[in-house]
């Protein structure tokens, strides 16, 4: 194995998973960061995915996290008069965010981090025989 | 010294070179519009081995010229063609005839190694 662009590969995807995870868990952590203003309110976040040449073999696809965009779904409306952060109407605005579907995105990614992983140490196994041979 | 190893050493290059396709493709099974590619070990090999073909490049040319994009059983919406169950497969298998060829090189190389020491 040359220059072994295959860690480079499955390490920019892990990479790639590993910032997915971490904005589902901001993204659930704050489903219930209620705000007095919509315009304060927690926004959902969701990281975009691009393939890209890594730097060993550029006619080899990684995946590289071009930004990590804020969702625009307004946010929800509750009525709750005794809460502390109630505007002056009483209402006070939740994230529009659904825990059901970050949970699927969330089993998602973790498969998805562990397949690569698994790229990961088969093709250390590999290359450690390949290092191996003669002896 | 590639002459000693014969078709062997083509081999395991390119037996690589689809290793790292498939690699590729499991670290994009998420990625949107992302095409899975493969490579035709059959037809790259064939032409590694042209008589005419310089040994470094060879391998390089032959692995670029035999890629191809693999369809998708189930096409996803953002035009994603994946399948991860299929590449995982395929990537142990890939990495099972890695194995293979490792074994063919490293016993000509042990057979040479007997022939020089003499023991």
């Amino acid at each position: 194995m040359s220059n072994l662009p295959i860690f480079d590969v499955a390490g920019s995807a892990m990479n790639a998973q590993s910032v997915r995870l971490s904005t589902i868990a901001s993204n659930l952590a704050n489903a219930d960061s209620v705000a007095g203003n919509p315009d304060e309110v927690y926004r959902a976040k969701q990281p975009v995915f691009r393939a890209e040449g890594v730097p060993g073999d550029p006619s080899l696809a990684g995946v590289n996290v071009t930004e990590v965009r804020e969702s625009t779904d307004a946010p929800l409306k509750r009525y709750e008069p005794g809460h502390p952060l109630a505007d002056a109407q009483g209402y006070v605005y939740a994230p529009a965010v659904d825990p059901v579907a970050q949970m699927v995105d969330l089993i998602s990614a973790s498969r998805s981090y562990q397949a690569n992983v698994e790229v990961f140490n088969s093709a250390k196994e590999l290359a450690l025989s390949t290092l191996q041979m003669g002896r | 010294m590639s002459d000693f190893l014969g078709i062997h050493g083509t081999a395991l290059a390119l037996r690589e070179q689809r290793l790292q396709l498939l690699s590729a493709n499991l670290a994009n099974a998420d990625t949107p519009g992302f095409k899975a590619q493969d490579l035709d070990f059959t037809s790259a090999l064939q032409s590694a081995l042209q008589p005419n073909a310089a040994s470094g490049d060879a391998i390089e040319a032959a692995s670029t010229g035999a890629r191809f994009a693999r369809p998708s059983s189930q096409p996803s919406v953002d035009g994603n063609t994946v399948d991860g169950e299929r590449e995982h497969a395929l990537f142990a298998q890939a990495a099972l005839e890695y194995r293979a060829s490792l074994t063919f090189v490293e016993s000509k190389v042990r057979g040479m190694l007997t022939a020089i020491t003499g023991q």
